[in-house]
């Protein structure tokens, strides 16, 4: 059940959580982080959702902050709910009506839990500096996501201008699956890797998951477009072979060493909820993504072959063989 | 060149990278005892989760060893169903069509040399096919009897032998041995084929999450440690109870009793990790070598019969359902003597410790089933209230819930509102579950995991297995002694004798 407040202030918001929390018998909270989610109308539904079936892994307080601009007096409208369907957290819906649109840390401010980790996610569109922005200042984890931008390479331009400690972008976090099977497949003896090559659609990830590969590597690495879904492909060349992962249909993927020896590996593409999961099972800053942010070369963001037509070379056949193969 | 292989360097992982999780390396798990209980309720299903979490290599292969006339597709079918069933994590066909590309199924009798070179011949396989690369754990889930002909037969077909690069380990389960002298038998037995350090001691609950926040607990925070000594705590109660009696077990546990089921491996590992002093790092060796240090300062009481006691259930009523007495179920004899309740009192010999009593109790048919370490505190050492003001004040306790809802709690006074002075217990609790954003692994997960990764530190070792049955063979001995345990009520929390036990050092037990 969500109780609305309407032309209230932080201070009433405040009281009516605690009301439903004593109400509802939860004494003690336990919630570990206030998650600020900075969305539009049209976005908001889908991240506050996604957040909130996320505390079911661990309560945190939601503060979904909606800006309404526009003409008229400044209004602040709240809905609340607490420990119910939508999740087992504390989630609090603020809209910024009018004027106090631009003012939206005198609202979050107040009702931050205490003495305890901020986020701050923008789940479409963000500010271009978000660690001067008036809520990203607040926060010590600024979540964004370069993939649901219509820009991405202008968008990965910025983030790289403006990278501070404890920003992270949800582009990086897909990648966490495929990097944990590249990592694998090098836990067993392979020959010296002399390059590598990533077929990806045109997404952020396929540029950061090349700058990574080069750095950890030490190797030339090729980003070639192709069809997708999202990263499908990352060949490791070594002077005896290639070690590939394919995934043609984003989901299961099998690996290729030498030709030889598939195996199939559960590899999906994940829901926002457990990319928003995983960003908060560790709020210390991202060194790796960092990093890799800081090597990103902004000339190199988009596929080394122009448009789809050359995607079938070698790496082309090495697929064919991989999904007729043994 | 920076990308050419060096063993144990992978230039895609860094300890500065804390997204990807640690995956086992290629190989195979060999289980012997399939078809029994653990097996079906806690290995398989455990296994399927670690795969559905992406930590199993996918080269990875399950070979169950049993004396069925199965086919290795009707041990999938088992593995399917038990997975099924019991498994933490949601059933996914395609992570399950994964797994059971590398289950195998060998038939035969432990004594059986050809049903061995089957067997190496299937991980022989599988090593070709799978690419498990040689890399094979047997997990040893059969009654103790039958390790050392199983080990034989490993040896005498070879498997137990690892070439250059690659690892053989063995894993048992508890119960390590039934005295000190069993238990140092099942050691060499073990020792004979399997160098020290790839024999894999499994007490599932070390694998707790709670038992590894225990250290953090202590180690990592600057409020208790200071506290955690003779000058502030009054005693320690170590507690798992059980509410179930039990059940089918009655030809594991008649003989066994309480004592060597749950306190010489579960409540001394636990009243270990309480009473040890801070290691030097968390490595396996420097953590053993505290914990040893505690079990040898162990020192017991020199009357047993006061400080000491046992019990066995009734019939009664437990939970609202009535139910057996303990020499009322089936294959109990009526005359035995094998207590289901035990508690005893013992302490440590060193300067941190002296003169704070462990207070150890398991049994089972108890009110309830919970785990916990409650620290108890001694009172404060003058209170400026009257003495009608502070009745209600008991002493100040943090309490280490292990199960069920693991978490703390602390027990401390506070004045009641109104213009009345009073003061009253209250309590602050943190629920594990309820911070974090990981649903903690079944500790099974976490064991097998650790067995594939090779580290060690949440597996005993025997020389602490050896010394908890130095502490516990005395009182064994002394209640062989004493003929059969008095009786205690189903649904109740222990015999008499425990209360009273407590009651001669003017204390009583927590209500857990």
């Amino acid at each position: 059940m969500t109780l609305r407040l309407e032309s209230t202030n932080a201070s009433d918001i405040a009281s009516a959580i605690s009301a439903e929390r004593h109400r509802k018998g939860a004494t003690a909270t336990g919630m570990v982080m206030t998650l600020v989610i900075v969305a539009d109308e049209e976005y908001q539904a889908d991240a506050t959702q996604a957040a909130a079936s996320s505390a079911g892994d661990h309560p945190c307080r939601i503060l979904t902050v909606i800006p309404r601009p526009g003409r008229g007096e400044p209004q602040l409208d709240a809905g609340i709910s607490v420990g119910d369907s939508e999740g087992p957290g504390e989630l609090v819906r603020l809209r910024l009506r009018n004027s106090l649109a631009e003012h939206p840390a005198s609202v979050v401010l107040p009702l931050l839990l205490s003495d305890t980790p901020v986020v701050a996610w923008w789940p479409a569109g963000h500010p271009a500096d978000l660690a001067t922005d008036p809520i990203g200042r607040l926060a010590s984890r600024r979540i964004v996501d370069t993939t649901s931008t219509d820009a991405f390479v202008s968008a990965l331009i910025e983030r790289k201008a403006h990278l501070a400690t404890g920003d992270t972008d949800l582009s990086w976090t897909r990648l966490t699956p495929w990097r944990a099977a590249l990592a694998a497949t090098l836990d067993q003896p392979y020959e010296p890797i002399t390059e590598a090559v990533v077929y990806s659609e045109a997404i952020p990830a396929a540029p950061l998951m090349r700058t990574w590969l080069e750095w950890r590597l030490g190797v030339p690495v090729t980003y070639l477009d192709s069809e997708g879904p999202a990263i499908n492909q990352i060949i490791l060349r070594t002077t005896g072979g290639a070690i590939t992962i394919t995934r043609p249909t984003g989901h299961m993927a099998t690996v290729e060493r030498n030709g030889i020896a598939v195996k199939e590996l559960f590899l999906p593409r994940r829901s926002v909820k457990d990319l928003i999961s995983e960003e908060l099972s560790r709020l210390d800053p991202d060194d790796t993504y960092e990093e890799t942010m800081s090597r990103l070369d902004i000339t190199r963001l988009e596929p080394d072959n122009d448009g789809a037509a050359d995607q079938d070379d070698t790496a082309g056949e090495q697929t064919e063989n991989t999904t007729e193969g043994p | 060149m920076p990308s050419t292989y060096t063993p144990g360097h992978n230039p895609l992982r860094s300890s500065a990278d804390k997204r990807l999780p640690r995956i086992a390396g290629p190989c195979s798990v060999v289980i012997f005892g399939v078809t029994g209980d653990l097996s079906k309720r806690k290995l398989m299903p455990a296994i399927y989760d670690l795969a559905n979490r992406g930590l199993l290599p996918p080269s990875f292969a399950l070979v169950g060893f049993a004396r069925r006339d199965w086919e290795d597709q009707d041990f999938a079918k088992e593995v399917h169903d038990a997975v099924r069933e019991h498994a933490r994590t949601k059933f996914d066909e395609d992570v399950w069509a994964q797994l059971s590309k590398g289950i195998r199924f060998v038939a035969g009798e432990f004594t059986d040399d050809a049903a061995f070179a089957k067997l190496a011949s299937t991980l022989h396989e599988l090593d070709e096919q799978r690419g498990t690369g040689g890399n094979h754990a047997f997990y040893l889930s059969i009654p103790p009897r039958f390790f050392s002909v199983v080990t034989e037969q490993l040896k005498r077909s070879g498997l137990s032998h690892s070439v250059e690069g690659a690892w053989r380990r063995v894993v048992v389960e508890k119960p390590f041995g039934h005295d000190l002298e069993s238990a140092r038998e099942l050691n060499e037995i073990l020792g004979q084929v399997f160098p020290s350090g790839s024999i894999f001691r499994i007490d599932h609950y070390l694998g707790k999450e709670t038992v590894q926040n225990l250290l953090a607990l202590r180690f990592s925070n600057t409020m208790f440690e200071p506290l955690w000594n003779c000058n502030y705590v009054d005693h320690v109660q170590i507690t798992m109870a059980e509410d179930i009696g039990i059940g089918s077990r009655a030809g594991y546990y008649d003989g066994i009793g309480a004592a060597r089921d749950v306190i010489q491996n579960h409540l001394l590992q636990l009243m270990a990790l309480t009473a040890m002093d801070e290691p030097t790092s968390f490595d396996a060796r420097s953590v053993r070598l505290e914990k040893e240090k505690v079990l040898a300062a162990v020192e017991l009481p020199a009357d047993l019969d006061a400080h000491t006691a046992r019990g066995q259930y009734l019939p009664g009523w437990q939970g609202g359902i009535p139910v057996k007495g303990f020499l009322q179920e089936d294959n109990i004899p009526a005359d035995s003597i094998t207590e289901t309740y035990a508690a005893i009192k013992l302490e440590v010999a060193n300067r941190r410790w002296a003169g704070v009593p462990f207070y150890l109790r398991t049994g089972k048919r108890l009110a309830r089933r919970v785990s916990e370490i409650a620290v108890v505190f001694k009172r404060a050492p003058h209170l400026p209230f009257q003495a009608t003001d502070t009745q209600e004040l008991t002493s100040n306790a943090l309490v280490i819930r292990v199960q069920p809802d693991e978490g703390v709690t602390i027990k401390f006074g506070s004045k009641v509102p109104g213009t009345q002075m009073e003061v009253r217990d209250v309590t602050m609790d943190f629920a594990y579950g309820d911070s974090f954003t990981e649903n903690s692994p079944e500790a099974y997960e976490r064991l097998i995991l650790d067995v594939l990764l090779g580290e060690a530190p949440l597996f005993p070792r025997h020389e602490e297995v050896e010394m908890s049955w130095e502490i516990l063979d005395p009182i064994l001995d002394h209640w062989a002694s004493r003929g059969q345990p008095p009786g205690y009520d189903s649904g109740g929390w222990g015999p008499i004798q425990a209360d009273d036990m407590l009651a001669r050092d003017g204390r009583s037990w927590r209500r857990p």
